[in-house]
């Protein structure tokens, strides 16, 4: 077998394994009927639809011819998701000043233009700014500075 | 006239200091978004939807709109000034309106397209405050089948007219509608796909699917690519227009507004539909179409006063019928919802200040970006200079903020990663995120409906076939995918979305 359009093939197989993942998930949940529909009947349906529709679009891969997949750089995907998802992990804990510092810095690494003394300036003006305007402008629920004794 | 007497009432609220001050900073910021590129209406208005939950939310509304209708303002300016769509509405703008600014004639580009783009923002508004009670009374005699084969043709005609694969694009829609049903199921309170994580058992919040999918996807595409961005900076000197512009644009502008109004109104439609088809039209109908692509006046001015149009009617089925029809309609639903407010055509009845405000305000906000930007347009383009390596850390500090506010959880940040996650990888296959979004809006809706209808007719689905209405737009549904589908057009639908890009 001979793939001719990997992009379709492989988002076929997506979908198909999402259909599959939401039928096998949701298969306990109560169906109900078609007059009394349970919480499983309409995610039944989907699921069925997404599974007819990967099965569509992987023929297609296989038959017509496509694009290729164009090639995943990951540094930049972890990088970015990396610091965000950090961010969001220290951001109660140690304050908005520190985080919003440690995030500019570790995301402007992603970037393969990436200078460490200009992320450094850049993270402490719009740590500056963040505070400014979030916490003391918005005043959203957020500390500023590393909360103690926790 | 009742007519009169609806747009009084809305200018009551649209003219009150506190919405005239949202409305600017919506106006503002669109504009900013719109001249920085990499970052579109949507993200946008997911990392300010938290900002938005202390206010009304009349002003919230007209904030987020103004972010839309601003965006293709700032797009339009860099279409102009640098060959640079800030916006994918303004990709046409770029092809004459720059080669005019090559001419020296720049000021007359920006000045069209600001004039074009407040004559077709006043007529849509005008258009949305007529259309709005004849519509929505007809809404609201449908019933659960009715909105539920509403919903379907609303869903494939967004996919429809959209570019892109057909089939992927409905395999995104249902993905998305599973998505949206993430939580506890209302009816028997069962838990549905929260794996046990309690953050779930609400549902997946739409501002992280947004951000995830738009703004953090968007962010790595681009930093994956290596290109530089050139800046080439013109002149821009007295915003002014000859008689012979005048009269050479006037028509264009005319056309440009008639056809982005009713492509707004689409399922699908909306600024960038509108555009495309603006410049096709003008060319086409053009008596000199040698000079398209050469810096025709007519080529702007189409253009700019269609996606303009067209952005503000795509409102009317938001407002009348509950059904947003682009991704930016569905942040739409999303901020209604957190605020509340359950969007349809009972919301002109129970909440005529917010319906009527938001409509006058669409016109305010025109007029406060004709009277602000061509004066800013210098300081906008500064802002470009700012190299991407600095700016997109700053956006995603915002994004982080503000998806972290809205539960003040970790949770939701991490979700909103494994949305950019899973938006770089739909990229990579070549799936739209936009239908995702919009099926993700109207998962519970659509479930809800379908139940309703179900439960009426005793479990009879022949209910959705044996009802006027309802048979009506399942067979206008199944139509549109043929039509789509038979080879001839199929290419021509192809050609369409790639000539001009």
């Amino acid at each position: 077998m001979l793939i001719r359009s990997p992009k379709d093939f492989w988002a076929g197989l997506l979908f198909m394994g999402l259909g599959i993942g939401a039928i096998a998930v949701g298969s306990r949940y109560n169906l109900g009927t078609a007059a009394r529909m349970g919480p499983g009947y309409f995610p039944r349906i989907l699921g069925i639809l997404l599974i007819v529709l990967g099965l569509i679009i992987t023929f297609r891969g296989v038959q017509a011819r496509g694009d290729a997949v164009p090639k995943w750089h990951w540094r930049p995907t972890l990088v970015v998701l990396g610091s965000v998802v950090l961010f969001g992990l220290i951001v109660a804990k140690i304050g908005v000043a520190i985080s919003t510092v440690v995030l500019i810095v570790a995301s402007s690494a992603a970037s393969h233009e990436f200078r460490p003394k200009e992320a450094v300036v850049a993270g402490v003006l719009l740590s500056a700014l963040a505070v400014g305007v979030f916490v003391i402008g918005l005043s959203l629920q957020l500390p500023i500075w590393p909360v103690l004794g926790r | 006239m009742e007519l009169l007497n609806h747009l009084a009432l809305g200018f009551s609220v649209a003219l009150t200091p506190i919405n005239l001050f949202y409305a600017l900073v919506g106006c503002l910021l669109g504009t900013l978004i719109g001249v920085l590129p990499g970052i579109g209406p949507v993200a946008t208005i997911a990392m300010l939807l938290p900002t938005t939950y202390a206010l009304q939310p009349v002003s919230a509304l007209i904030m987020l709109a103004g972010i839309y209708y601003g965006a293709q303002y700032g797009g339009s300016t860099t279409a102009v000034l640098l060959n640079m769509p800030g916006e994918s509405s303004s990709v046409v703008t770029c092809l004459d309106g720059h080669q005019m600014a090559r001419k020296g004639q720049a000021g007359a580009a920006l000045a069209i397209a600001a004039l074009g783009s407040f004559f077709a923002g006043t007529v849509a508004t005008l258009l949305i405050a007529s259309v709005a009670i004849p519509l929505s009374e007809l809404a609201l005699k449908f019933g659960p089948a009715e909105y539920f084969s509403l919903m379907v043709l609303g869903l494939i005609g967004a996919v429809v007219l959209a570019s892109g694969s057909l089939i992927k694009a409905i395999a995104m829609i249902i993905t998305g509608l599973l998505l949206g049903i993430v939580g506890t199921d209302v009816n028997s309170g069962t838990q549905r796909f929260a794996f046990g994580i309690p953050e779930l058992s609400d549902g997946i919040g739409v501002v992280g699917v947004a951000m995830g999918l738009f703004g953090f996807a968007e962010i790595i595409t681009n930093l994956e690519s290596t290109e530089k961005r050139e800046l080439i900076t013109s002149k821009v000197k007295g915003l002014w227009l000859t008689k012979e512009q005048f009269r050479a644009a006037w028509p264009a502008v005319l056309r440009g507004t008639g056809l982005g109004s009713i492509l707004g109104i689409l399922p699908g439609g909306g600024a960038m539909l509108s555009s495309f088809a603006s410049y096709t039209v003008e060319k086409k109908i053009s008596k000199h179409p040698e000079e398209f692509g050469k810096g025709a006046i007519a080529g702007v001015a189409g253009p700019e006063s269609a996606n303009n149009a067209g952005a503000q009617t795509s409102f009317i089925p938001l407002l009348t019928l509950g059904i947003p029809e682009n991704a930016v309609m569905a942040m739409m639903v999303g901020a209604m919802t957190i605020h509340n407010i359950q969007p349809g055509p009972q919301v002109m009845t129970s909440n005529p200040k917010l319906f009527w405000g938001l409509i006058a305000s669409m016109w305010v906000g025109n007029l406060m970006l004709v009277v602000l930007n061509l004066p800013m347009i210098g300081m906008w383009v500064k802002l470009l200079k700012v190299p991407y390596r600095m700016l997109y850390p700053a956006i995603l500090l915002f994004c982080a903020i503000g998806v972290y506010t809205v539960n003040n959880t970790d949770v939701d940040v991490a979700m909103t990663a494994f949305f950019g996650f899973l938006g770089v990888l739909f990229m990579k296959l070549g799936c739209e995120p936009a239908p995702l979004l919009l099926g993700f809006v109207l998962g519970p809706m659509m479930e809800e409906n379908l139940r309703r209808a179900m439960l009426l007719s005793r479990g009879d689905p022949t209910t959705f076939l044996t009802r006027p209405i309802s048979v009506g737009m399942l067979i206008a549904a199944v139509l549109l995918i043929v039509i789509i589908a038979l080879p001839n057009i199929r290419k021509k639908r192809e050609e369409a979305f790639h000539e001009e890009t």
